[in-house]
């Protein structure tokens, strides 16, 4: 799990598009197998509206996916009962929930987040995320998630790669060794109150 | 502690004021004021809505109603297809291609301003007084309003889902279904709507200028014939069935397509 962090604006979400192959107006070179299976989990839930969550779903999914699979996808991110429903019936952390069943369910190589849990409220998307870290080591997969919230980066990165601002570069790449299951929040604090201190030109602001 | 108690709208506290009693009794209310108007105006000009129905029930039976509705229904979902089909293709293009969408432009803006009448004319004296030349004239009129309806639809695409369809890399064919043509239905409501009570009025109009039978000719035919009775008939036969596509046909499916709209959060 690679984090980009860095400051609004900067240029993360740009840099994770061309990496998903929506921007194609770059220079220097991207090497990614040509099959590679792609989730994507975008700033906005964007769910069909015309579809149920199911149906969103299975819009995605690879042709080996089974019944028993879409099971265990919908009970481990919380979403079985409401498989049925239309995504305007949905809180937004429903839906971001969806969001995020949609991109497990390609069964991907490479799982892309930009700011999957921004917009929603503390308790929720700290829900969201120990939900993502969970999911994400029973499917384990490469993943680079896009944010600018340092206690995020912190309590879901092994590599958490700092950005300056505009017109951004690679300031520092920090590995986190302690396993993501042991972070709670005071390790978060200790580790962020040691990273403001290295870096506070990229951690000073919250 | 106050508590406030919110009271219905006094019409709404009948439950009979909806549904489709209303609609019936405004129904009989026209027909009770056109039986009157008819026993005060004692003429030709105006028979009474027994007489009328007299006469459709009569056609129908043994005369050629039925036959000239079905062609002229016919003609109206000819025109209607065609119409639609080209009309949103070359709108979904113009849309999406701002180039295309500046060379056809002026083209539209004529053909919209062109009235039915010269089209109907030319339509005849040069393909001739057959039916490709109704049907194609009738078509010819209604492609410019579903062009700038399915331009509008296809300006309006959004995206955002585009982008995820691109993401997740679904097929044309699923991008298509999934994303692009359920985004369009609105548009497609809208434009088949307008459409549909355009082209059966032009309809009628091609067939008096230059058919043998439909509905228009019966019209023109009787006139000729000074017979109010024939013209109110086929005129109230002809709505019928307008109607009856409406509400049995148009309606459903629109409720349909658009179930999952409106559901609360």
């Amino acid at each position: 799990m690679t984090v980009l962090m860095g400051p609004s604006g900067c240029g993360k979400t740009t840099l994770l598009r061309i990496v998903a192959g929506l921007d194609d107006r770059f220079v220097g070179e991207i090497a990614i197998p040509e099959d590679a299976r792609i989730g994507l989990m975008f700033q906005e839930p964007r769910l069909l509206p015309w579809r149920t969550v199911l149906q969103n779903i299975e819009l995605v999914v690879p042709p080996d996916f089974t019944e028993a699979d879409l099971e265990w996808l919908a009970s481990a991110v919380g979403i079985a009962d409401i498989l049925p429903r239309f995504p305007q019936e949905l809180s937004l952390g429903m839906a971001r929930r969806v969001a995020l069943a949609r991109a497990f369910a390609t069964r991907p190589d490479l799982l892309l987040l930009d700011e999957p849990f921004v917009s929603l409220d503390e308790r929720t998307a700290d829900r969201l995320r120990r939900l993502l870290l969970e999911v994400w080591q029973a499917r384990p997969t490469t993943a680079i998630l896009v944010t600018h919230n340092p206690r995020e980066a912190i309590l879901l990165a092994d590599q958490l790669v700092l950005l300056a601002p505009r017109p951004t570069r690679v300031v520092e790449r920090v590995p986190i060794t302690i396993p993501q299951a042991k972070r709670d929040a005071a390790t978060v604090e200790k580790i962020y109150a040691d990273l403001l201190k290295r870096y506070p030109a990229n951690f000073a602001t919250s | 502690m106050t508590v406030t108690f919110a009271r219905a709208a006094p019409l709404t506290r009948f439950r009979y004021v909806r549904g489709p009693l209303v609609s019936i009794l405004s129904v009989l209310g026209f027909l009770l004021v056109w039986f009157i108007a008819a026993e005060i105006a004692q003429s030709r000009l105006l028979p009474g809505p027994a007489a009328v129905l007299r006469y459709v029930v009569d056609e129908t039976l043994h005369g050629d109603m039925l036959a000239e509705l079905g062609i002229t229904l016919w003609r109206v979902i000819a025109s209607f297809v065609v119409a639609m089909a080209i009309g949103s293709v070359i709108g979904l293009a113009m849309g999406q291609s701002p180039a295309l969408n500046r060379a056809l432009d002026p083209w539209l803006i004529v053909f919209l301003n062109l009235p039915a009448l010269v089209i109907i004319i030319l339509a005849y004296v040069w393909f001739g007084l057959n039916e490709a030349a109704a049907i194609g004239a009738v078509a010819l009129n209604k492609i410019p309003n579903a062009v700038v309806t399915l331009r509008e639809g296809a300006r309006a695409l959004d995206p955002g889902l585009e982008e995820m369809a691109r993401a997740y890399r679904l097929s044309f064919w699923s991008r298509l279904r999934n994303v692009t043509l359920p985004q369009l239905q609105p548009y497609f409501a809208a434009a088949s709507r307008s459409g549909i009570s355009l082209i059966w009025k032009i309809v009628l109009v091609v067939e008096l200028l230059g058919r043998p039978n439909g509905v228009g000719f019966e019209l023109h035919l009787n006139f000729q014939l000074f017979n109010v009775t024939a013209i109110l008939g086929y005129t109230l036969a002809f709505v019928a069935v307008m109607l009856a596509i409406e509400y049995l046909l148009v309606q459903p499916i629109e409720r349909h397509t658009t179930r999952w709209r409106n559901k609360p959060v």
